[in-house]
């Protein structure tokens, strides 16, 4: 394989493999900005994933080439009103953030296997009939080098980068944006400023279940096609690696997702170049884990997380 | 009503609403409870050989849970007792094939080695904790993923000739047990389960009865008050997490040199590490109380295996139980203010 | 008359206390009215449910002869009452536009209309002389601007009633002096303040008529021209001595505590104990008197350790201390009661006899070979309680179920009985009741009877001027004076800690 063909491969699979983690990085640095940890992207992606595959595999003959985008629609919803379950326990009860997103993983496999053994007798669901594929843009495809690479993707790649930008432009450019992250920074001064913490916090764990639904559907329709107990295997965590490394702003976590699908595809197909095939598969493997510590270590430069992260809002408490 | 009876209330009342959801789950996939939850009990304790592999499947989860506990007793959240148990597991079953010693020497060996791997992978987010004040949660978290890929790595290509599986461990190095195989009709019983019982009478020596456990609690519980009264806060910080890490390496050498007998490529992780959060939350970060959760997770567990062949119930509806049981125990603050409340209205 | 705000006979219950009983205040178009009282008087409650934070169990509101219910923050902003927080609320990694319109954001279509905030945040700024940069992030700007910043948050929701809660508390004198400036440019505009203060030399500066709250109680409002500080400090402070405890004269002997040239920064950097110079002697109790925030937190962590020094000398008969840990300076022989019990006193959650071993467990007979001894941790926990009349059920019971009263005689009783050389006892009798307070003053003196240096600090001048030998006043983290308790007056003490009067050191003491 020469270099050129193998940088293709490299870009379209990198592109591949990060979307899926851009959305549910993007649902995490929503629900962390406000002040609500989110260790629950993972489950979050899981019921995304699960939703997706159940509704393509029974709704394919109704709607068609259609399919999988209505598909995604439903996993965002299950992903939203899942995600209730984290703001209900970690915003209402004052659980412990983290151990309520633990729950939340746990809860997702479990409910997400359970029904599909019920439903279809089998721990792993059949194949979905109507995947997603890649989409050559017409005239840009056409474009020698570049082309081929940027634009013959699946159009979700496409979808998430675009979405990192809504979001960038929803949390720094509107009034919503500065209320969210003010009750991630310092709730009681947004409380005196006449803003409402509770519901503020819930619409940021609700957005993030819907884009982590989002990614979950985005993920069984484009890379696994099935779903099983194993189809999410950590892809939540790394996304949690990308809101913290991408200092919890949407195109940072945008980039610190593409870099980390970037890694992975590296570990599948870094043979081909040359400086890369020395490096062991592990090191590639475990690249956005071991990133991130140094990250948050202060060594690549200082990722400071948003002031009242992981702490309940108690009014009347000063 | 006092804080004493709550802290017993709490994790009772969370199990019963955690089965009782379980039950309506049931209900609603058209499944009927008793039948589930009988079959569940039956797999779990209905005879010798399921009580066996009852009691095996307890071991690790009583580990994990003294690995988690241990942490919180300090005020620090180790989930990656995950990532501490597989290299654990691979140290000790790395031992175990290394060496060719007598039984008495190198299995002790085996087992210190693993705790020793889990101690060292726990020391690095305590150190970034103590000395650069990283927060503890996703650093533990970041290294669970590092350990599975790393242990992979070795597996394949260092303690194995590019195989999925190490070769198994001498007997020198083993925690089998013909005897009590034989006693449990031919399960899988080692005789790790002595070893957990003797890490939580270790776990509750060294917190209860230690001066360095005085101090791990007093930094726990307030570290102003430890400053105050001259305890290195940082110090007791890293001896938390090397201890805690210590315990979740047991766990993975329980699997390594009992359970398995050997390591294996692992495609995702265990659980059992993030049972053990579970385990130690609804136990209350006491030694006993994680014995006796380990132990309720043990059974549910054990017995989901055999819920599909004898009521239909797919397995996984254990998993959807241990979630609602971790919530509500999370949720404490509301069934305290719910109890408090319903207590004054009764009277 | 013309009031804007008028609050009537209100009363505000807490479980336990009574924090407002029947308070009346009444806010005049465009003056300045302080609201004094001491430390935990009452004022910040009163104020709280001015601004709806809590609701009164009795009396009512008008606001401009109007009777209002305050529920929430929004109805006193929307009332056109605006509250500047002693502690700021404001969002640091924010600028300063951001965080004054942080709810009421003008739009230009979807977006924050950021250029049109930050014209309005400068016009307003400009027309107050409150000298802001619009566009500044909060990190990167001075104490005095967030303060600044505060009072702008208030005026760009149309507030008229101003409500300052300690306002000074934070500033150095140079910001004080434009606070000043901002008081007066405001009531040019037609603004009304309330100053909640326990400064008298504020309100007597700027203020045009006072309210003052004693322990919960209105005591009396009164036009501050034609008054006097001296006036003022006893009304504050009661006229009648609560606390008269029997103590015979101090015989003191050679110096124990020795602190020279002392300088300390807080946490936020500024150097809050300045070349201070300071000695205790054995049999002899030293009452530090200032106010709150002069830098006596500083100082005291700086003497046990939880605070490093950045220049200067702490000699423990003739040992430095300075740079060694809390626990070589424990062994070294220093006791602390400190300032807050359950902060850094107890470990809440810990049964009460481990509390009362928390300086010593590691020691012999209650440690030995790394393990516990606890018939021997019981056994002296048995004889604290006994001898310090701890009432506790046991010695097992969890120490945050004790009252406040009995948490400080555990604390007092594990200080004193190791007998240290110095006993340093901050705020000691904070929120107790009667009993509980004598019997911690008699504990102080015994200390002393047996020789021991004792170094108190405290807010209340009668326990100040009832337990000490000597009086050292704190003001803007020096000793400014040192004076005799049976020569001075709280009037006296009162000018002195508001830094209205320099005694020369050493002109009137016995050092």
């Amino acid at each position: 394989m020469d270099i050129v063909s193998a940088f293709e491969i490299l870009v379209k699979s990198m592109l591949f493999a990060s979307a899926p983690l851009i959305l549910t990085a993007l649902g995490g640095v929503f629900s962390e900005r406000s002040g609500v940890v989110n260790i629950g992207l993972e489950g979050l992606m899981v019921i995304g994933a699960f939703a997706a595959v159940v509704f393509n595999l029974t709704f394919a003959s109704t709607f068609g080439a259609a399919t999988p985008w209505v598909a995604l629609l439903a996993a965002m919803g299950i992903g939203g009103l899942f995600s209730l379950i984290h703001a209900v326990a970690s915003i209402t009860f004052r659980a412990n953030q983290v151990v309520s997103g633990v729950a939340i993983n746990f809860l997702a496999v479990g409910l997400g296997v359970f029904l599909v053994k019920a439903w279809y007798g089998a721990g792993q669901t059949a194949k979905i009939p109507v995947p997603m594929y890649y989409t050559q843009i017409p005239i840009l495809s056409d474009i020698p080098v570049i082309g081929p690479m940027f634009f013959n993707n699946y159009l979700t790649s496409y979808l998430a980068i675009i979405v990192a930008i809504i979001a960038w432009f929803v949390l720094f450019k509107t009034p919503f944006g500065l209320r969210l992250r003010s009750v991630g920074e310092h709730p009681l001064a947004a409380d005196t400023m006449g803003i409402n913490v509770f519901k503020m916090r819930y619409i940021a764990v609700f957005i993030s279940g819907v884009l982590g639904g989002l990614g979950g559907g985005v993920y069984a329709q484009t890379i696994s096609q099935d779903f099983s107990g194993g189809t999410i295997t950590g892809q939540g965590f790394i996304a949690l690696a990308a809101v913290i490394f991408g200092k919890w702003h949407p195109l940072g976590a945008m980039g610190a997702a593409l870099f980390f699908g970037l890694a992975q595809s590296l570990a599948i197909i870094g043979g081909s170049f040359p400086l890369l095939s020395d490096v062991p598969n592990w090191a590639l493997l475990s690249a956005p884990y071991i990133l991130t510590i140094l990250a948050l270590a202060g060594f690549i430069g200082r990722a400071d997380a948003p002031k009242a992260i992981g702490t309940p809002y108690i009014k009347g408490k000063r | 009503m006092s804080n004493r009876v709550l802290t017993i209330l709490i994790p009772i009342i969370s199990v019963l609403l955690g089965l009782i959801v379980g039950a309506i789950v049931m209900s609603v996939s058209g499944f009927n409870p008793i039948e589930g939850y009988g079959a569940l009990i039956k797999g779990a304790v209905g005879d010798s050989f399921y009580l066996g592999e009852t009691i095996r499947q307890i071991t690790p989860y009583i580990f994990a849970g003294l690995a988690v506990a241990f942490a919180f007793r300090t005020g620090l959240f180790n989930i990656g007792v995950e990532g501490q148990l597989l290299v654990g597991w691979t140290a000790s079953v790395w031992v175990g094939l290394a060496f060719d010693l007598p039984k008495i020497i190198h299995l002790p060996m085996a087992v210190l080695a693993g705790a020793l791997a889990g101690a060292l992978w726990a020391f690095i987010p305590g150190i970034l904790k103590a000395r650069l004040r990283v927060h503890e949660v996703i650093v533990t978290i970041m290294m669970n993923y590092i350990a599975l890929h790393f242990v992979n790595y070795l597996i394949r290509y260092v303690i194995s000739d590019e195989q999925n599986t190490t070769e198994r461990v001498p007997e020198s190095a083993s925690l089998k047990s013909p005897l009590l195989e034989t006693l449990t009709d031919y399960s899988t019983l080692h005789y790790g389960i002595f070893l957990a019982l003797a890490g939580a009478i270790v776990f509750w020596v060294i917190l209860e009865k230690t001066t360095s456990g005085f101090e791990l609690r007093s930094v726990g519980l307030n570290q102003h008050a430890s400053e105050y009264a001259g305890m290195n806060v940082n110090r007791n910080i890293v001896l938390s997490m090397v201890i805690s890490g210590a315990f979740a390496g047991l766990a993975g050498a329980m699997e390594g040199l009992g359970t398995f007998g050997y390591g294996f490529i692992h495609d995702s992780f265990s659980g059992v590490g993030f049972d053990g959060i579970a385990v130690a939350l609804l136990g209350g970060n006491i030694a006993i109380g994680v014995v006796l959760a380990a132990a309720l997770f043990g059974i549910l567990k054990q017995g989901a295996l055999i819920m599909p062949l004898e009521s239909g119930v797919p397995t996984e509806l254990v998993e959807i139980v241990i979630a609602i049981i971790i919530f509500f125990v999370a949720s404490s603050y509301i069934i305290a203010y719910l109890l408090r409340r319903f207590k004054k209205g009764a009277n | 008359m013309d009031y804007v705000i008028e609050m009537l006979n209100i009363r505000k219950e807490f479980p336990g206390i009574v924090a407002n009983d029947n308070i009346t205040l009444q806010l005049k178009k465009g003056e300045i009215h302080a609201l004094l009282g001491e430390n935990g008087a009452g004022k910040s409650t009163l104020m709280n449910v001015l601004f709806g934070l809590y609701q009164p169990e009795q009396g009512e509101i008008k606001v401009k002869g109007k009777k209002v219910h305050i529920t929430n923050p929004n109805v006193a902003n929307e009332l056109g009452i605006g509250m500047v927080h002693q502690h700021f609320m404001l969002v640091e990694s924010f600028t300063i536009t951001e965080n004054i319109v942080l709810g009421i954001e003008p739009k230009k279509g979807l977006t924050i209309d950021m250029k049109k905030a930050e014209k309005e945040v400068q016009a307003i700024s400009d027309r107050y002389g409150l000298r802001v940069d619009a566009t500044a992030k909060i990190s990167d700007i001075s104490v005095g601007m967030q303060q600044r910043v505060e009072i702008l948050k208030t005026l760009y929701r149309g507030a008229e009633m101003l409500i300052f809660d300690e306002p000074t508390a934070v500033l150095t004198p140079q910001e004080i002096n434009e606070l000043t400036q901002i008081f007066r440019t405001l009531i040019k505009e037609g603004k009304s303040i309330i100053l909640i203060t326990h400064k008298l030399k504020e309100i007597i500066e700027v203020c045009d008529r006072v309210t003052v709250i004693r322990k919960g109680v209105g005591i009396d409002t009164v036009d501050v021209e034609g008054t006097t500080p001296n006036e003022l400090a006893s009304l504050m402070v009661g006229r009648e001595v609560l606390f008269n405890t029997k103590k015979t004269p101090a015989q003191p002997k050679e110096t124990v505590l020795d602190i020279a040239k002392l300088n300390v920064k807080d946490s936020r950097g500024v150097m809050s104990v300045k070349d201070l110079d300071l000695t205790v002697r054995a049999g002899e109790i030293v009452g530090i008197a200032g106010v709150d925030g002069n830098g006596q937190s500083e100082l005291i962590e700086a003497i046990t350790g939880l605070k490093k020094s950045s220049s200067g000398s702490i000699k423990l008969n003739g040992k430095e201390l300075s740079s060694l840990k809390p626990r070589k300076i424990t062994e070294s022989g220093v006791g602390h009661i400190p300032q807050d019990r359950h902060k850094h006193g107890l470990v809440l959650d810990f049964s009460i006899g481990d509390n009362m071993l928390l300086q010593t467990y590691y020691q012999s007979p209650y440690s030995k070979r790394s393990m516990l001894n606890n018939r021997e941790i019981n056994k002296q926990a048995k004889k604290l309680i006994a001898e310090f009349d701890v009432r506790t059920p046991s010695e097992w019971t969890e120490a945050r179920a004790l009252s406040g009263g009995n948490q400080q005689k555990a604390i007092i009783g594990r200080e004193v009985d190791r007998n240290p050389d110095v006993l340093i006892a901050a705020q000691p009798t904070r929120g107790l009741d009667v009993g509980a307070i004598e019997f911690i003053h008699q504990r102080l003196i015994d200390q002393r009877d047996k020789g021991k240096a004792v170094l108190l600090l405290s807010f209340e001048l009668d326990e100040i001027i009832n337990v000490s030998d000597r009086i050292a006043v704190i003001y803007e983290g020096s000793i400014v004076a040192i004076v005799d308790p049976k020569e001075t007056t709280e009037q006296e003490l009162g000018l002195l800690m508001a830094g209205s009067k320099r005694k020369e050191a050493g002109e009137d003491t016995h050092v």
